[in-house]
C-alpha cells in the first residue's frame, strides 16, 4: 500500500475516532440515562421564575424503567411524572421547588446533611412548617448541589403511615411528605445534583444501581443564558 | 571458524582522534551551562507551588533531583549527537566499524557514577521525607511528626464530597476547608464509605481516605491563599465533580469564618454531640459504611 494512502486512513481513523469521542462526551447526560427536561418559564426575561416539582419514590416501577425496584427521583412534566434527571434552568433564575417524598427514612450517614442551607434564608418548609434542619434519624434522602451550595435532607414517611406508595408514579393520596424551599441559580453551568443517602438496596452498603446511575438519584442542572 | 564476509570492505586506518576525551570535554562544558540554568529557570515553574512548607520542600526536592539528572542528559545528548555526526557513514558501502573491547576503568567508573546517584537519590529523599513527612498520608501512626502544637481538622471523604471537622471549635463541621495562616496543621484523613484520596494541591498534600483508617498527615500554612481540594481516586459516578476550593486565611478572618459556621450549624450541633448509635456523629477517628437500614 502506498505511503499516501496509508497516511490518508490514518487520518481518516483518527478524525472518525475524535468525532465519535466528540459525540459521546456532548451527547454524555443523554447516553447515561435520563433525556432533559426544559422546565417552563414564566416572569420577565430579566427575573425568570420557574417552578420544579419532583417527587421521590421508594421503587421505580415498570412503567418508568426496566429496573422497577430502584429507588429514584421523578420529575413533573406536563401534568405526568416522567423519569427525567437532567434539568434546563434559565440562569439568574428564581427557582420554587417542591418535593414530594413517598420513601421511608433511611437515616443521614452524615448528619452534616441535616442542615439546609443555600437555599433562600437556609431554610426549608416541611410539611409547611418552617426548618432549619432535620432530625438525621429521619431522613429519607437529600437533594445537593454541591457546586451551588445547596444541601438539603428530606424527611421520610413513617414506618406505620396508611396508605404507602408501592411503585411510582405515587398519586398524592399516598402518604408522602412535602418538602418547599426557593433557590436562585447563578451564572451559566453544568451543575451535578445527587442524593448523599447511600440509598440503593440491594447493593453492597447502598451505593450501587440508582446511586450511580444519572437518571435516577443523580443528575445534571444545565443553567443556559 | 567463521569465513571472512567477501562484500566487506577494509576497516579504515586508524582513527588519530581521542573521541572519548572530545566527549567528556563536551559535555562537561553543556553540563556546566545547562544545569544552574535548569536549576534556577526550570526549577520555579515546578509545582504545586509556595502555599506550604510542604509544597515549597517538594519544589526544592523536584529542583535538586532536575539539577541532578541534568548531567545525565546532557551526556545522553552529547553522546548521540557527537556520533550521530562523527560515525556517520555517507558512501553506502558496509564497513566493519573498529572492534569493541573491554574497558574495566570505565565499567567501574560507570557503576559507580550510577550508583552513587542512586544512592544519594533515596538518602536524600528519605531525608527530606522524615523531615515533617513532605505533605503525604502517614496511615495511623506517623513517624515524621513536627514538633510544637498542631491544629487538627478532620478531612471527611463521602460520595462525592469532602466534609470537614474541627474538633477545636467544638467538633464543627463544614463542607468548606478554612486554615489559619503560618499554622502547623495536623490532618486526620477518613471516608465513610468508599476510598478516596484528598489532595489539597498548592498545600502539596495528599493521602488517600479510606473507611475505617485515620491517616494522619501535616501541614505547615503560609500566608493567605486560596488552594484547590479534589479527589484523586477514582470513587464512583461523580468523582470527576468531587473538588472544592480551600482557603488559607489569616487569624482574624479566620476566627470569623468560624464563628459564622458555628451560628449556621448550631440547629444540628446537638446531632453531632450525639451518640452515633442514636444518629449523631461525635467526632471520631475513623467512620465504617454502615447504613442501618436500607441497604442491608
Amino acid at each position: 500500500m502506498r505511503l499516501g494512502v496509508k497516511l490518508l486512513l490514518v487520518a481518516v481513523a483518527v478524525v472518525a475516532a475524535g468525532v465519535m469521542i466528540g459525540f459521546y462526551v456532548s451527547n454524555l447526560t443523554t447516553l447515561a440515562g435520563s433525556p432533559s427536561y426544559a422546565l417552563p418559564v414564566s416572569g420577565s426575561s430579566a427575573h425568570p421564575v420557574v417552578n420544579l416539582q419532583i417527587q421521590t419514590v421508594a421503587a421505580v416501577g415498570p412503567k418508568l424503567s426496566q429496573n422497577p425496584d430502584w429507588v429514584s427521583y421523578l420529575v413533573k412534566e406536563n401534568g405526568q411524572w416522567k423519569r427525567k434527571t437532567v434539568w434546563d434552568l434559565p440562569a439568574h433564575a428564581t427557582v420554587h421547588v417542591t418535593i414530594f417524598n413517598f420513601d421511608g427514612a433511611s437515616a443521614l450517614r452524615n448528619p452534616f446533611f441535616a442542615r439546609p442551607q443555600g437555599m433562600v434564608g437556609n431554610r426549608i418548609l416541611v410539611d409547611g412548617k418552617p426548618a432549619d434542619h432535620i432530625d438525621p434519624n429521619d431522613a429519607s434522602h437529600t437533594f445537593a448541589v454541591p457546586a451551588l451550595g445547596i444541601i438539603l435532607g428530606i424527611p421520610g414517611v413513617a414506618d406505620d403511615a396508611k396508605n404507602q406508595c408501592g411503585y411510582a408514579p405515587c398519586p398524592m393520596s399516598n402518604a408522602h411528605r412535602t418538602i418547599k424551599f426557593t433557590f436562585h441559580t447563578t451564572t451559566p453551568g453544568h451543575f451535578r445534583w445527587q442524593c448523599f443517602v447511600p440509598c440503593a438496596a440491594g447493593w453492597l452498603d447502598g451505593f450501587g444501581g440508582p446511586m450511580q446511575t444519572i437518571g435516577y438519584m443523580d443528575g445534571f442542572l444545565n443553567v443556559k443564558a | 571458524m567463521a569465513t571472512a564476509d567477501p562484500n566487506a570492505v577494509a576497516a579504515p586506518p586508524g582513527d588519530s582522534r581521542n573521541h572519548g576525551q572530545r566527549v567528556v570535554v563536551a559535555w562537561l562544558v553543556l553540563s556546566a551551562v545547562a544545569t544552574p540554568l535548569v536549576a534556577v529557570f526550570v526549577g520555579r515553574l515546578i509545582p504545586p507551588g509556595n502555599h506550604s512548607e510542604q509544597s515549597t520542600g517538594q519544589v526544592f526536592d523536584n529542583t535538586l533531583m532536575l539539577a541532578v539528572i541534568t548531567p545525565v542528559i546532557c551526556l545522553l545528548a552529547v553522546f548521540f549527537f557527537y556520533g550521530l555526526r562523527t560515525f556517520r557513514t555517507t558512501s553506502g558501502a558496509l564497513v566493519d566499524g573498529p572492534p569493541l573491547r573491554n574497558d574495566a576503568r570505565i565499567q567501574v567508573l560507570w557503576i559507580v557514577i550510577t550508583s552513587t546517584l542512586v544512592l544519594f537519590l533515596a538518602g536524600f529523599g528519605t531525608f527530606e521525607l522524615l523531615q515533617n513527612g513532605s505533605g503525604g498520608g502517614q496511615g495511623p501512626n506517623p513517624i515524621a511528626v513536627p514538633g510544637g502544637s498542631k491544629f487538627q481538622v478532620q478531612v471527611i471523604g463521602q460520595q462525592w464530597q469532602f466534609t470537614y471537622r474541627y474538633p477545636s471549635l467544638g467538633g464543627l463541621e463544614s463542607n468548606q476547608l478554612y486554615l489559619p495562616a503560618d499554622t502547623d496543621v495536623e490532618l486526620h484523613v477518613t471516608s465513610l464509605d468508599v476510598i478516596h484520596s484528598f489532595w489539597a494541591y498548592e498545600l502539596g498534600v495528599k493521602a488517600d481516605a479510606n473507611p475505617g483508617v485515620d491517616n494522619v498527615l501535616f501541614v505547615r500554612t503560609k500566608g493567605p491563599g486560596v488552594f484547590h481540594v479534589r479527589c484523586a481516586e477514582l470513587c464512583g459516578l461523580w468523582h470527576g465533580y468531587m473538588f472544592n476550593n480551600g482557603r488559607v486565611v489569616d487569624s482574624g478572618q479566620f476566627d470569623a469564618w468560624a464563628s459564622k459556621q458555628q451560628k449556621l450549624y448550631a440547629a444540628i450541633k446537638p446531632f453531632m454531640d450525639r451518640p452515633e448509635s442514636d444518629g449523631g456523629a461525635p467526632y471520631s477517628k475513623t467512620y465504617f459504611p454502615a447504613p442501618d437500614r436500607r441497604a442491608g
